[in-house]
């Protein structure tokens, strides 16, 4: 258990105060902020790189606030790469197990590791040849090596294109999978939270706003900065339909009861869909449109918010729509009241467990 | 017609560059003039005569060993030295930084006289010294610190320089990896620094090896190249002074040109 308290840091142009978070055994969690609000410099504090002004951090009920980095058992992957360019691959994924007493087996954990991480191939390889997806794999099995009680990831998919980015997720659900390890992930993409996190916190202006599991936080935003951030409250898991041989590219997503029309390119499998709630209109018939996502059911709450009115409508799930205070009183929407909901398929974002 | 417009000029015969190259053949010349001058003066037989002299044989042997070990022995201090000043901010950083950079500005003779006050018997390190059963005056251990102190700057600055290339992120990573900061030090900035130290290095080296004023004024005895062209110079005349000279520039350059190779052939290690 990772329990960070009341930390405070001033660093211009950073400052993060009375941040407060636990993370537990089996929790993946992931720290949600724009960029620049001080996650990184959170996470450096806790790896001990940067000493807290206030506060106090505990790890498995032992206090770390003030122990040397190289004891805490807390590894950190950086935003960009930080592989040894003067050794190979082997030689970087060997630098923490050799650092320690031990010298046995060695060859053998690096080989396991490599295996784990599909980075075999590339043991020989100096890091400058590396692409993107390689290095970060190389970066994550170095840090898996020196076999932390707590893995800190600092941005770990933001510079990585599609391909490497889903393998990568998939890597880190295995390593999570494990449990052997806490992770504490730091993003400013929420689809890296949809689709990993188990607890989610939300951070704004150097201080956590909102922290919960994601579906509390993505449904239930508390402030309005939370909701324009995360900005879904319509996100539902499910299974996406592999693709057709027809050439369409419009492929039918299944959650529970319901089935919505995406547009991707994805190919199938679990997943989440998200859609928000300014793609989402309302009307009193089932009028033909070109929305290929249609739906019968009753209102359940009609709640102003900020610019415009939040229409929750029951479908079997509950969907929020953005509508103007106009089109409330022209369609006179209100609870209890009969309706169709639509949107379009390109405007349901899938994205991928 | 048009493709004339988007033509780039070719710098090469800007008259600029024309005036800045013509400039930069006469400081060549004033180089290469007076030594090649020298070369063509001295006849192969004149040369292979010097060769053979026990004095100029000893001398030039002298003379590569003492400025080796001397950039040896102070680079053991010097580079992890070098590694605070890069790493670290201290109160009167400013004046350490100056006062290494002093043997640099310093007349080499002021430095010998400087240097001979506490090398000789009455001086501190004498003391310590003839207690150890040594002494500076007249010895190799007396040029060698006589070579020392006007080279060092040389090494601290470029091996200061490479360390403060090291990005920081990565000693960071090695740290949070488990390591300790010595083995941080030892497998990740000296290496990374290696090619800067290296040519610290060569260049203390080559600075201690033509050191004459200061080494003059600790130890004219056991005589070193540079004192022995002087003497030449001075009990025979210029054409008696050249073919050590001639033989001793050879020498240098030969080392040199072997190190810089052996230095440039390692990739650097930040690329």
């Amino acid at each position: 258990m990772l329990s960070v308290r009341e930390i405070c840091k001033h660093l211009s142009p950073f400052a993060i105060k009375d941040v407060s978070f636990e993370v537990s055994e089996d929790q993946y969690f992931v720290l949600l902020g724009r960029t620049g609000v001080g996650k990184s410099v959170l996470l450096e504090t806790i790896a001990g790189l940067i000493r807290p002004d206030a506060g106090r951090i505990f790890l498995d009920g032992k206090d770390i606030t003030n122990e040397k980095m190289q004891k805490r058992k807390i590894a950190l992957v950086f935003q960009n790469s930080t592989l040894f360019p003067h050794m190979t691959v082997y030689d970087n994924i060997a630098y923490p197990l050799r650092c320690r007493n031990g010298k046995t087996k060695i060859r053998q954990r690096v080989d396991e590791l490599a295996e784990d991480f599909a980075v075999s191939h590339l043991l020989a390889a100096k890091t400058q040849t590396l692409s993107g997806g390689e290095s970060q794999r190389v970066s994550l099995a170095r840090a898996v090596a020196s076999e932390p009680r707590c893995l800190l990831l600092d941005e770990p998919l933001s510079s990585l294109d599609t391909k490497s980015r889903s393998q990568m997720r998939a890597l880190l659900r295995k390593i999570h999978g494990r449990g052997r390890m806490q992770i504490v992930h730091v993003t400013h993409d929420y689809t890296e939270a949809v689709s990993l996190a188990t607890h989610v916190a939300v951070m704004e202006d150097g201080t956590i706003t909102q922290a919960g599991s994601v579906e509390h936080i993505f449904q239930h935003p508390k402030s309005d900065f939370v909701a324009r951030f995360v900005g879904i409250k319509n996100f539902f898991k499910g299974s996406l339909q592999e693709p057709s041989d027809q050439g369409t590219n419009t492929r039918c997503f299944t959650s529970g009861s319901l089935r919505f029309s995406v547009l991707t390119e994805s190919s199938g499998g679990p997943g989440f869909v998200c859609v928000r709630s300014e793609d989402v209109t309302i009307s009193n018939t089932a009028n033909p449109t070109s929305a290929r996502n249609n739906f019968e059911g009753t209102i359940v709450d009609v709640v102003p918010a900020g610019v415009g009115v939040e229409v929750i409508v029951d479908i079997g799930v509950e969907i929020a729509a953005m509508v103007t205070s106009e089109s409330v009183k022209s369609l006179e929407l209100g609870c209890g009241k009969k309706v169709w909901v639509s949107f379009k398929a390109s405007a349901v974002k899938y994205v991928e467990e | 017609m048009q493709d004339t417009k988007y033509k780039i000029r070719n710098s090469r015969y800007e008259p600029l560059s024309l005036v800045f190259a013509a400039l930069g053949g006469l400081v060549l010349l004033f180089i290469v003039a007076p030594l090649a001058s020298m070369f063509v003066s001295c006849s192969v037989p004149e040369l292979a005569e010097t060769a053979k002299d026990n004095a100029v044989q000893s001398s030039i042997w002298l003379t590569l060993w003492t400025s080796m070990a001397a950039t040896m022995l102070f680079a053991v201090a010097a580079i992890p030295f070098s590694y605070i000043l890069a790493r670290k901010d201290f109160p009167l950083k400013g004046l350490v930084t100056a006062i290494i950079d002093l043997p640099i500005v310093i007349p080499h003779s002021a430095a010998g006289i400087a240097l001979l006050g506490i090398v000789s018997k009455n001086g501190i390190l004498g003391e310590a010294a003839s207690k150890m059963g040594f002494s500076f005056v007249g010895t190799p251990a007396g040029i060698m610190a006589a070579m020392a102190f006007v080279s060092i700057p040389y090494l601290i600055n470029s091996a200061r320089d490479g360390f403060l290339a090291v990005p920081v992120r990565l000693e960071k990573a090695a740290l949070n990896l488990g390591a300790s900061p010595l083995r941080v030090f030892l497998t990740v900035s000296a290496p990374l620094a290696w090619r800067s130290i290296l040519s610290g290095s060569i260049l203390m080296w080559a600075r201690g090896m033509s050191e004459f004023g200061a080494v003059l004024i600790i130890a004219y005895h056991p005589m070193i190249t540079p004192v022995l062209i002087y003497e030449h110079f001075g009990a025979f005349g210029l054409k008696h002074a050249r073919p050590a000279a001639v033989l001793f520039i050879g020498v240098c350059l030969v080392f040199l040109a072997a190190l810089r190779l052996l230095a440039g052939g390692k990739n650097n290690a930040q690329r």
